[in-house]
């Protein structure tokens, strides 16, 4: 539904204009804090800003109570201008208790909106956060504008006479601590109610409970003489068209069924959990009705096996993962590249090694997934810069694995999964099919070439149940042609170049490497996958200011664009900020011979503007 | 109407124009005949049948069929064979295993692939051994076995395949052996035919690491008093003169002699329908030499199949919501315009 409305913030305060701003909710996970950040992302899009917005959260399902280890938190950025991060230091901070303070505090910038659940501030609380005093009450906080809201207190008062239990009374806090930032920045709480009586519909004491600290979070900003205004922010100007908001996850699962409609396919998805790709089995789960097949295996290995057997019988086939899963993974996807099907493995990256940051990102599998295999196994590998991207960058994969008969990788990483941001919406037909062929019977009596190559080298997908392709496909060395076990020498050293050629051939089909800026300069900042908001962000800042440096941004990172070289070669320095201690770095150099300066961390969060822009700072004249 | 007729395909029609590699004297070579011979009988199309293996001697077989076949990765056929099944149910699809491939490195796929009942026909041959790595004991090699990684004797409690197929509620479990060609071919149709998952276990002996491992059940001079072959609806009897029986003492079955007071109506009827999967399980549990192994088809249930259940949740999917429209999906949900 196209939704169209007024903010009902009466305009009873001053409002300050501003350009964007950006605001942290915090608190217990079990608090709400994602929810409460999610509606405020979708009801500042539906106001027309651009948004984008990052989650932060614990591996933990409900760490202790009150315990720094369980701190939530969502921060939205909404702004009247284009976005590419979802913020650097926080406008707005709403702390639930004093752990979800202690631990977020240092990212609100100084003068910046605290808003506290001053109820949640008491002994006990204190003390696990390891607060001597409290913080509320000494000068600590004295450089921000500091509002302590007795929420808990009023959330109850708000719900009084629904017979609920102090516990489920408590739990609508959140509701309460939404309304007040939605007043705070002028936003509608229409969409939030839609929400409500949709996520509550079997509950209707739960949603009216919810509805009622909703508006009294709101009518308390109102009311209170503690806020003086309020703030709006205008709509952003976006190009034209019809926009909804979309998580990454979200995104990517859309965009293969969408590549599975336009290469008439059906879809069959070999899952296993685990975060944070778990989203994008949840979402196509949804979808039978588009002839979308799921099966939660029992391993990862299952999963991408059972993947590559619907592969074989004809399918579009596809396994999600995060990097503990595609180490499992690889010994199947060598079955996958000798055997010349089309796969999609997806790798959403978090922190690693082994069981590593599991909420948190980084882009750190980069080597995994180019070499993370036996024997000689190159593998095409794509990256989604920013949630909305991942819609392009499925059906983009999708286009080379049918093409080239080739298992592909999909990077995306937990900030660009679990993020959100305004996608603008596409007409079904303005897409460009994909076409798929499968081969009928020779009936020049010839026996079927099961590994006949064509000009790119693919070779043709004959599935099962055609009559005269019978044909045997396995690990074993193929024979050039037949496709029949061969362990000549001469063969393999053939096959093996081959199978190299045919991804390097992928080169001639995605285009070439475009540059942001300049075409020359002192410095060019070389980016792929979530950083890509960061650095585009820094570059335009720089350019601002100036400075001669220009941005490239890799979708593929196997094959590289043919021209990458020589834009690499067209600038005194390279620049390349990964979360990572240097993994694109070391591909570059390896391969274009070049120094490359790295910017490398790997700290469970994105990058910030102003770390790129200090770091490009030192290496320009 | 005219009926229109396949073509009659022979046993030959199956082999594939592929040098078969198995040692000279490999039990291989009788389960591939066997299976020729049953699929000429089945007047299957080949191109609607894929043979899918893992690694291990087994699994080349799909190699020397004349049909669609994936020689994939150690212990995962189960898994590949779900995702063909599960998009292509118009395909037979039959996993081919061996007893380290299906019950070491594949235990997890196997439990689950039978426990999910999906449509396929499993075939494990069993010769306690590791063939292909040369020698090494499996996860059916007896205690005490001496093999090049066990020079003092394997210490690994062996498993029992029967038992752990019923265990998991294989709708379909059977045994049969190699040499035995008429049992063989008998018991692989049924197999092939039921619907569901069917586990067959092949005795199979390799005649270069393991020889004679099944003597006791193949040697002309004492097979019938180490084998009994069951049927559904008769007494379980055995012997070269079928004067031995089996009865339930209890919850224990025991031997006993035909005559002497003990009629064929004291004995123990093999039910294979039987619901509950006792009566199965009890048969698996008889091993040599305390027992007669029995050899033929332990269960034969119907259930709910997997991929069956998948594809109708799609059709049910889409007889509900309609074929999905995806311009109809990206504008669901809250949506805002820019002009």
């Amino acid at each position: 539904m196209s939704t169209e409305f007024e903010s009902e913030t009466d305009h009873s305060k001053a409002v300050l204009k501003i350009e964007e701003a950006t605001v942290r909710f915090c608190g217990d996970s079990g608090d709400g804090m994602q929810l409460a950040g999610t509606q405020l992302t979708n009801t500042s899009a539906l106001a027309g800003n651009d948004v984008a917005t990052f989650p932060d959260f614990p591996a933990e399902i409900r760490a202790p109570r009150g315990t720094l280890a369980g701190v939530s938190g969502f921060q939205v950025h909404f702004s009247s201008t284009d976005i590419y991060t979802p913020g650097e230091t926080v406008d707005a901070l709403i702390a639930m208790n004093p752990a979800a303070l202690k631990t977020n505090i240092a990212d609100l910038k100084s003068g910046g909106v605290l808003i506290a659940n001053s109820d949640a501030f008491d002994k006990k609380s204190l003390e696990q956060a390891g607060y001597d005093d409290n913080p509320l009450e000494d000068e600590t906080l004295d450089s921000y504008q500091l509002f302590q809201v007795p929420m808990t207190d009023m959330t109850r008062r708000a719900v009084e006479g629904l017979d609920l239990s102090q516990k489920e009374a408590d739990r609508c806090r959140n509701f309460f601590a939404m309304g007040l930032a939605f007043w705070l920045y002028g936003r509608s709480l229409e969409p939030t109610r839609r929400f409500i009586d949709l996520k509550f519909k079997k509950l209707p004491g739960i949603a009216e409970a919810n509805r009622r600290a909703l508006t009294a979070g709101r009518n308390y900003g109102e009311t209170t003489d503690a806020f003086v205004s309020s703030f709006s922010v205008d709509k952003a100007k976006l190009s034209p068209g019809t926009y909804r908001n979309m998580t990454g996850n979200q995104a990517l699962a859309w965009g293969l069924m969408t590549a599975a409609r336009l290469s008439e396919k059906e879809l069959f998805l070999g899952s296993y959990p685990i975060t944070p790709a778990s989203d994008i089995l949840h979402e196509l789960s949804r979808y039978k009705n588009f002839g979308v097949r799921t099966f939660q295996a029992e391993d990862e290995i299952a999963a991408i096996c059972s993947a590559i057997g619907a592969a074989y019988s004809g399918h579009m086939a596809l396994t999600t993962s995060s990097g503990p899963g595609i180490a499992l993974k690889g010994e199947a996807m060598g079955l996958a590249v000798m055997l010349e099907l089309p796969l999609l493995v997806v790798n959403v990256q978090r922190g690693g090694p082994s069981t590593g940051l599991p909420t948190k990102t980084e882009q750190a599998d980069l080597l995994q997934v180019m070499f993370g295999r036996n024997g000689e196994c190159p593998m095409p590998v794509i990256s989604a810069r920013s949630p909305a991207d991942c819609f392009e960058v499925a059906i983009e994969a999708w286009r080379v694995a049918a093409r080239f008969m080739t298992p592909v990788m999909i990077l995306s990483d937990g900030y660009l999964a679990n993020g959100s941001e305004p996608w603008r919406i596409v007409n079904y037909k303005d897409l460009k099919p994909i076409p798929i062929t499968h081969p009928e019977a020779p009936t020049n009596g010839k026996p079927f070439m099961a590994y006949e190559r064509d000009e790119l080298l693919a070779r043709p997908w004959a599935i099962p149940g055609t009559p005269g392709l019978m044909h045997r496909v396995g690990g074993l060395e193929k024979a050039d042609g037949t496709g029949n076990v061969s362990y000549d020498p001469i063969n393999h050293q053939h096959m093996t170049d081959t199978r190299a050629q045919k991804v390097a051939n992928v080169a001639q089909v995605i285009g070439d490497q475009e540059v942001m800026g300049d075409p020359t300069g002192d410095l060019l900042v070389l980016s792929w996958g979530g950083p890509y908001g960061s650095c585009r962000t820094a570059v335009t800042r720089l350019q601002a200011e100036g400075h001669k440096v220009s941005h490239a941004h890799l979708r593929w990172l196997n094959p590289f664009p043919a021209n990458l070289g020589e834009i690499l070669r067209r600038f005194k320095k390279v620049l390349i900020p990964e979360l990572n201690m240097g993994q694109l770095s070391m591909l570059i150099r390896n391969q274009f011979l070049i120094e490359t300066i790295g910017l490398n961390k790997v700290q469970g969060k994105p990058f910030q503007v102003a770390e790129i822009i200090d770091k490009a700072k030192t290496l320009l004249p | 109407m005219a009926s229109v007729e396949l073509p009659v395909l022979k046993p030959g029609d199956f082999g594939s124009d592929q040098d078969v590699r198995w040692c000279p004297g490999c039990g291989d070579y009788s389960i591939l005949a066997q299976m020729k011979k049953v699929m000429a009988t089945l007047a299957w199309p080949r191109e609607k049948t894929v043979f899918v293996s893992g690694i291990g001697c087994s699994s080349r077989f799909p190699y020397y069929m004349n049909t669609y076949g994936m020689h994939s990765i150690h212990g995962r056929a189960p898994a590949f064979a779900t995702g063909i099944k599960s998009c292509r149910p118009d395909l037979h699809v039959f996993v081919i295993t061996g007893d380290g491939d299906a019950l070491s490195i594949g235990g997890n796929h196997f439990m689950h692939v039978v426990r999910r009942n999906v449509n396929l026909n499993i075939v494990l041959f069993n010769n306690r051994i590791y063939g292909l790595t040369k020698g090494q004991y499996s996860p059916t090699s007896e205690l005490g076995k001496i093999t090049k990684s066990t020079p003092m004797g394997a210490i690994d409690n062996p498993m029992n395949p029967l038992s752990l197929a019923i265990g998991c509620e294989a709708t379909f479990v059977a045994r049969s052996i190699d040499v035995h060609i008429k049992h063989l071919a008998d018991t692989l149709k049924r197999a092939a035919e039921h619907p569901g998952v069917s586990f067959v276990e092949v005795y199979q002996n390799c005649n270069v690491f393991n020889d004679g491992a099944y003597k006791y059940a193949t040697d002309k001079s004492v097979k019938s008093d180490n084998i009994i072959e069951i049927e559904h609806g008769k007494p379980l009897i055995f012997g070269k003169n079928r004067d031995k029986g089996i009865r339930l003492n209890g919850m224990q079955p025991e031997v006993v002699e035909l005559g002497k007071g003990i009629t064929e109506d004291d004995l123990l009827f093999h039910d294979e329908l039987a619901p509950e999967p006792t009566l199965a399980y009890l048969l698996s549990r008889m091993r040599y030499p305390e027992f007669p192994e029995p050899i033929g088809v332990l269960r034969c249930v119907d259930a709910p199949r997997y991929d069956e259940l998948l594809n109708e949740q799609v059709a049910q999917a889409r007889a509900e919501k309609g074929e999905g429209d995806l311009d109809k999906l990206f504008h669901s949900g809250d949506t805002w315009t820019v002009t």
